[in-house]
């Protein structure tokens, strides 16, 4: 039984252009999955259409998605709000813009524990400092009355993360955690991820593009491409041979320092010839039976 | 001495640092380069790699002077341009590149590609623009067809090529390259790093490439010059520094590197 189901998830621009077509992703409790794609798949969506922040444009319609045993289609908005806030938490990309340059740190931890939740705002002081803690954050108490441009990148990221944790959410979504970062912080906040899932037990939904990353933090990988899944395999079954030659071509395409000399193979035109041809034969199969 | 293109002696440069500047009284100067000294020999593909706030930018644009150093010295094929003024640079201009990191930034929104690649053409004054800008387009393998498109109308790796045509346009010595496809998806960074192969072996350029990723700069790059904290901590033949990492930095910085493996002791 799993955490999350995502089924026949249809997202489309204005109600035409499909953004994402008939996706079909389960998550189960405990579980890291990565999105991989390159940018335009339709990564990011996919997380978004679970927390219900899709851009005005985007529109579910088609698909369901099942958190926890219920479809969130069937909520209302206010209880689709409730459990989404109780259940799920987001680590987004950019540390810096996450987080409101002009009020202190502290508050924009605990805020969501009280408005949200209905903490006492004592215990959700006392739970943010626990956190800032488990996090590795030295001097807890002085960040909590810090603004964020007084913090350095990786500890923004840090602190998101606390964030992330702080009220046990079952499923958290990682949008490109690490891209923002330099490649000795970003080892850091990839372990402190680690860590940190495997204390509390939370899935994990990944969104990256770099496959390096996947191969150190995943168990299993959806790739997408142009919003169609292409894959759905385990990390380990992935690197030792990918299942669609789109994807073997993504990997081929990736850098590895440790080739000498090792040419980089551009994802062939034909390749991506036959990925087009087959998103363009599953739109016609989605039309004729919508 | 005619065989090399830079060459670079105790550079050294500073900011004011404003967030730290008393009411009355200028800000205090925080250095980003601490006296660097190498040389670039002509020919040569020179990747620069460092961290953020490491001032691996700001070397790359002391060199092609878009900033003044405050001491030391830099030689362009034996010319000190150091401190030379605006004016005086100008002719020099045509002889060093730069190729910028973000090609939606670096490519005016109103201008189609001919009129961006023919910009600095104009500029410098040269004869033959249209068939100049055809060969520009011919060379980084877009349609010359293209010439009458918007930036917006392209992808990031067709934009990326816009911008490398325009630095290779002028036909010059040096291309100044400042993490030009960590913006892009691998599969049009592979692309857009075989062409830069290709351009700098066929005009036979001198490249400099500033990089936070090493595995692109392996590819690339016959030397590697590794910043940190604005000091040189390594400068190594690209196949030495792989083999035998020696500053502490370098070694950080390649174990931290995450490779497509799910085998690889990553401690």
């Amino acid at each position: 039984m799993s955490f999350l189901s995502i089924q026949d998830l249809t997202v489309r621009l204005r109600g035409n252009l499909p953004i994402l077509r008939r996706v079909s992703i389960d998550v189960a409790a405990g579980e890291v999955r990565a999105l991989v794609g390159e940018s335009g798949a339709g990564k990011s969506m996919i997380g978004k259409s679970v927390l219900g922040t899709l851009p005005q444009a985007l529109g579910i319609t088609g698909g369901r998605i099942i958190l926890d045993g219920e479809d969130l289609e069937q909520l209302s908005p206010r209880a689709r709000r409730q459990r989404i806030g109780a259940k799920v938490a987001l680590i987004p990309q950019d540390p810096l813009t996450a987080l409101n340059p002009s009020r202190r740190v502290g508050p924009q931890i605990t805020n969501r524990l009280v408005d949200i939740l209905g903490w006492s705002r004592k215990a959700a002081e006392a739970r943010a400092l626990e956190l800032l803690e488990e996090v590795h954050i030295p001097d807890p108490a002085r960040v909590m009355r810090a603004y964020p441009h007084e913090l350095s990148g990786g500890m923004r990221q840090r602190i998101l993360i606390a964030s992330a944790f702080a009220a046990e959410p079952k499923l958290i979504i990682a949008d490109e955690p690490t891209t923002a970062l330099d490649v000795t912080v970003q080892k850091q906040i990839l372990r402190l991820i680690s860590e940190m899932q495997q204390r509390h037990g939370t899935a994990l939904l990944f969104v990256t593009h770099d496959l390096g990353v996947v191969s150190k933090v995943c168990q299993t990988m959806t790739v997408l491409y142009s919003g169609m899944v292409v894959e759905d395999t385990n990390v380990r079954d992935f690197f030792a041979s990918p299942g669609h030659p789109y994807s073997a071509a993504l990997l081929a395409a990736t850098p590895k320092y440790t080739d000498p000399d090792g040419s980089l193979t551009p994802v062939p035109d034909a390749v991506i010839r036959a990925v087009e041809e087959e998103v363009a034969g599953f739109d016609r199969e989605m039309e004729g039976a919508p | 001495m005619s065989d090399v293109i830079y060459d670079v002696k105790d550079l050294r440069l500073s900011f004011p640092d404003m967030s730290r500047k008393p009411i009355l009284g200028p800000a205090p100067r925080i250095e980003i380069l601490k006296g660097l000294t190498f040389q670039i020999p002509k020919g040569e593909v020179l990747g620069i790699v460092g961290g953020s706030g490491s001032g691996k930018s700001t070397l790359g644009r002391a060199l092609i002077r878009l900033i003044e150093p405050d001491s030391g010295q830099i030689d362009f094929e034996g010319t000190d341009i150091t401190h030379m003024g605006e004016d005086e640079l100008r002719p020099l201009r045509r002889r060093f590149q730069m190729i910028f990191q973000d090609p939606l930034s670096s490519l005016n929104p109103r201008r189609r590609v001919a009129g961006i690649i023919a910009g600095p053409l104009r500029l410098q004054g040269l004869e033959g623009i249209d068939t100049r800008v055809n060969e520009a387009l011919d060379m980084v393998g877009l349609p010359r067809s293209f010439a009458s498109r918007y930036p917006h109308e392209l992808s990031g790796g067709q934009r990326q090529r816009v911008g490398i045509a325009r630095a290779i346009a002028l036909s010059p010595d040096f291309i100044l390259a400042d993490e030009i496809v960590s913006g892009l998806d691998v599969s049009s960074q592979a692309q857009v790093l075989n062409l830069l192969e290709e351009l700098v072996r066929e005009l036979g350029l001198t490249l400099a490439f500033i990089s936070h990723d090493l595995s692109v700069i392996r590819r690339l790059c016959s030397r590697i010059l590794v910043l940190y904290q604005g000091e040189i901590v390594e400068n190594a033949a690209t196949a030495d520094l792989f083999a035998a990492p020696a500053a502490p930095y370098t070694q950080e910085l390649l174990s931290a590197i995450p490779l497509p493996d799910p085998d690889q002791v990553w401690a």
